[in-house]
């Protein structure tokens, strides 16, 4: 009976079904990014060879390339070169692609990671607010901050904030990560400049770096803030109807204890689900928000490969940007398995 | 019928509790369904929003205005301020009103229709089918949308049309989702059962009798997806990717004022608050919908 199989296996049974799914998807992503490779309008032989080559020449190159091999063979080549970290070279920065990647992740790391802490920090007390206070001020607060961030275009709000905060009232610095002035002042240890400056004790290049991160932060944080205040309001709800809180008041609780560790212990598992989520969904923002403040992420080399038409470097970009919204799905997910007793 | 209209009122015989015809229990439930949508306030100035967009895509060569001098600030004729080519941004942002109207309008036309097919094939079908196309959503579900409409747009070529086509095959899969879950459910209903049992073919089940019932929560999820098409389609213009200046795409609008942003705020602000306006107006009025069609999903 499955009932009475121990709970290891029930587990590992499960965490062999995920990763099979996993794999699968990969193998998907793989598939998509070949085709799409694929149908574009440009003729890599010809690229490589331009076009007063003469015929057998071209012929010996379209061999070397692999391009007159049927689809799948191709598609084999394919797949067994990303899998050993092949994933081409950028004709634009003529690097392979996945050295570029390597270089533009950690400005994205950094700016996604800040705008979910802030989303995470303020959304999460401001959804249980609004929870124990329905239809009071914080709810109302939700409510249009919830609209709004299905509303606004990301890009549009940077560009605002660009105006007002730092060409108006001079709060923040520009765009970029850091003045010119700072640039390559600092040994790249791990491309995340807060830390890297930090590890160095160089202090001006910290808080430099920060009043160029946290404009762009902020916009970003702002749809986290949404989502994520969102989803704990509802979560919260939920809970507070319970009997056990009933039970504890009953018992004499304090209404701070009941919220604060009954309830919202109780919504933790699901709620770090949501916020694995929305830290996913700030790579797409990041894409625009890269664009408008000139930070040299990985949106920004996606975006800049393509208008220069460097395919290799879009593709490795958005397989780069799928597997990691992936493994952000899959982390939720097996979280939520290994710490609901519900799921297992 | 006519008896009880006469004795009772038009309204008795539009609430009455045992209809005594068909056309009476679809003019009841109908009567029913748009009371409790004209309770909601935020649903009707959704609705507002979305009909202002309509009037002023159908009106915008009699509501714009005459172009002429160049990055003008706002004043009394030119109500947004004027653009680096001296044309008037609010006659642009009336003119733009057209190319999302026209954008959402035809992605929904592809997507829907698909996504419900798909959706419904594989809920009914089973087996094989369902699970083969079941992992082809699940693969269009693991990137992040705008990423994959981009690298679709660098295989097509930046331009509306391809604009279009990239954000319909990104938009697709959650329909697909939605219409197999409802056709889970109806699968097995007896008036399914009895169809079949009189011989009907499974194409005719699944668009006759499975599809329409479907359509409710397609609706809904188009109507909540309308700001999605228009933020990912303006994303795609300011990248310089969908609609190409000078066309006045509101997005590209935005791409263009960036240029000028710290001096000019205005050539890129007012496109803005139009995507802004509009997606919010869908938004309200999708969650109206919502509330009213499908009580489940609240």
């Amino acid at each position: 009976m499955a009932g009475s199989r121990p709970r290891a296996l029930k587990l590992g049974g499960a965490a062999l079904r995920l990763a099979g799914t996993v794999v699968l998807t990969i193998f998907g992503l793989l598939l998509v990014t070949f085709l799409i490779g694929r149908v574009v309008p440009i003729d890599p032989v010809l690229a490589a060879v331009g076009d007063r080559a003469p015929a057998e020449v071209y012929q010996r190159v379209r061999s070397e390339l692999g391009l007159d091999q049927p689809l799948y063979i191709q598609f084999f080549r394919y797949v067994s070169a990303v899998l050993h970290g092949d994933l081409g070279r950028s004709v634009l920065t003529s690097n392979p692609v996945l050295t570029d990647i390597k270089r533009f992740f950690p400005a994205t790391l950094e700016l996604a990671t800040t705008a979910t802490l802030m989303g995470v920090l303020i959304g999460i007390p401001l959804g249980v607010a609004a929870a124990v206070r329905q239809n009071r001020w914080p709810d109302q607060v939700i409510r249009v901050l919830g609209l709004l961030g299905y509303s606004v275009p990301v890009f549009w709000l940077g560009l605002m904030g660009l105006v007002l905060f730092y060409a108006r009232l001079g709060w923040v610095a520009g765009p970029g990560r850091l003045d010119v002035f700072y640039e390559d002042v600092v040994d790249p240890r791990t491309g995340v400049i807060l830390i890297d400056s930090a590890l160095a004790g160089n202090w001006q290049v910290f808080s430099n770096a920060i009043q160029h991160l946290i404009l762009p932060a902020s916009i970003l944080g702002y749809f986290s803030l949404a989502y994520v205040s969102r989803m704990t309001r509802s979560l919260m709800i939920e809970q507070l109807r319970q009997e056990y809180v009933v039970t504890a008041r009953v018992k004499g609780l304090s209404e701070a204890r009941i919220v604060w560790r009954h309830a919202l212990g109780n919504v933790m598992v699901p709620l770090v689900t949501v916020v694995a989520l929305s830290y996913a969904n700030l790579l797409e923002g990041s894409v625009l928000t890269e664009t408008v403040f000139a930070w040299p992420g990985l949106g920004q080399y996606i975006t800049n490969s393509l208008l220069n038409v460097d395919m290799n470097a879009v593709l490795g970009g958005t397989l780069m940007v799928g597997v990691v919204y992936l493994v952000l799905n899959l982390f939720s997910d097996l979280l939520y398995r290994v710490f609901d007793p519900r799921a297992r | 019928m006519s008896e009880v209209v006469a004795a009772r009122g038009w309204h008795a015989w539009l609430t009455a509790e045992a209809p005594a015809s068909r056309l009476q229990a679809r003019l009841v439930n109908a009567y029913a369904t748009s009371l409790g949508f004209l309770r909601n306030p935020l649903a009707l100035i959704g609705l507002a929003i979305v009909i202002a967009l309509l009037l002023i895509a159908a009106a915008a060569p009699l509501l714009a205005q005459d172009l002429s001098l160049r990055l003008r600030p706002p004043d009394a004729t030119h109500w947004f301020g004027t653009d680096e080519l001296g044309r008037d941004i609010y006659s642009r942002v009336l003119y733009g009103a057209r190319i999302t109207l026209g954008i959402v309008t035809l992605v929904v036309l592809i997507v829907a229709p698909l996504g419900l097919f798909i959706g419904c094939v594989a809920g009914y079908r089973g087996g094989m089918l369902d699970a083969v196309l079941m992992r082809i959503t699940d693969v269009f579900l693991a990137f992040p949308r705008l990423i994959l409409a981009l690298a679709f747009v660098a295989a097509l070529g930046p331009g509306i049309e391809n604009a279009v086509i990239a954000i319909s095959l990104t938009a697709w899969p959650p329909y697909a989702r939605i219409a197999r879950a409802e056709t889970l459910i109806l699968r097995d209903s007896d008036f399914i059962n009895a169809a079949r049992l009189l011989g009907a073919s499974w194409p005719r089940i699944v668009f006759l009798h499975v599809m329409p019932l479907c359509l409710s929560s397609v609706i809904v999820r188009v109507t909540l997806d309308m700001a999605g098409i228009i933020l990912t389609a303006a994303g795609l213009g300011f990248l310089g990717l969908g609609a190409q200046p000078p066309s006045p795409e509101w997005g590209a609008m935005i791409s263009t004022g960036r240029k000028y942003i710290l001096d000019q705020w205005w050539v890129a602000a007012f496109p803005g608050l139009a995507i802004c306006l509009v997606s919010l107006g869908f938004n309200l009025l999708g969650d109206g919908l919502r509330d009213v069609l499908d009580p489940k999903q609240r």
